[in-house]
């Protein structure tokens, strides 16, 4: 789709749908924001977002399948730091999920991870997965200050 | 890593120390484990320390509204104490800050029990 020269691909690969991928997924993001120039605070976010996405997808998409993968792909741009996390659940709208701050849901005890994820990146929206499912994409601005 | 939790008494107050990650998986479900114990008890007055939690996902965020209405069910009260700028700011964005009593003195913690 985009094919800006210096877009570059910096992860691309498919995890199982497991705890420990949640794990690895936070990890190497966070590894690769970091190189990326990222503040330690940013980073910190991103990795939070990636671990929400992820567990949404292991939990929710594929609820745990041996037999389903999750993909897991980042794109580094020049003004954007783009996470893609694609699972081959059923999807969901975005815009389904309750407000978990809505006075009636405070105690709930599921429901944050979307809210959390919004707080930690620019842009979140779900877009059609490359065989089916759903991708969540998380986009992070660099330099929005500068 | 996940979480490290352990008890200690002050007074009638039951101080739950938690150091580490609480975690969607062990961390998470040790910590369920451990309310769950306190309250079986009738211990009613919870104190949680976490000063030494680095990180708290949504599950984590989960398991202590899940302990905060289990405690009060059984008639008593759960109590945050120390939270780390990361934790406090996470408590604000899901807005639950207006939901525990958060204290960052133990002393004045455990007398706000009294």
């Amino acid at each position: 789709m985009d094919s800006h020269p210096e877009n570059s691909i910096r992860l691309d690969e498919y995890l199982t749908s497991t705890l420990e991928s949640v794990d690895r997924a936070e990890a190497e993001v966070s590894r690769i924001a970091a190189e990326g120039g990222f503040a330690e605070e940013e980073v910190f976010q991103i990795g939070m977002a990636v671990r929400e996405g992820m567990v949404n997808a292991v939990v929710h998409g594929n609820r745990y399948s041996e037999k389903k993968k999750v993909r897991l792909t980042v794109i580094s741009e020049p003004a954007r730091f783009v996470i893609r996390i694609e699972d081959e659940g059923e999807g969901f709208d975005l815009q389904s999920i309750p407000d978990p701050t809505a006075e009636e849901n405070l105690l709930r005890q599921s429901g944050r991870g979307l809210l959390l994820i919004r707080s930690f990146v620019d842009e979140v929206r779900t877009v059609a997965g490359h065989t089916h499912g759903t991708a969540l994409e998380l986009i992070k601005h660099r330099n929005k200050a500068g | 890593m996940s979480v490290k939790l352990t008890t200690r008494q002050v007074g009638d107050v039951t101080v739950i120390d938690a150091e580490g990650r609480i975690t969607l998986g062990e961390g998470s479900s040790s910590f369920r484990e451990i309310i769950r114990e306190k309250v079986a008890k009738g211990e009613k007055k919870l104190l949680l320390n976490l000063a030494e939690v680095s990180y708290i996902d949504s599950s984590g965020i989960g398991e202590l509204v899940s302990a905060y209405t289990t405690v009060t069910n059984h008639g008593g009260s759960l109590k945050l104490l120390n939270l780390t700028k990361r934790v406090k700011d996470l408590l604000q964005i899901t807005k639950l800050y207006t939901v525990f009593e958060v204290f960052d003195d133990e002393a004045a913690a455990v007398r706000s029990f009294a």
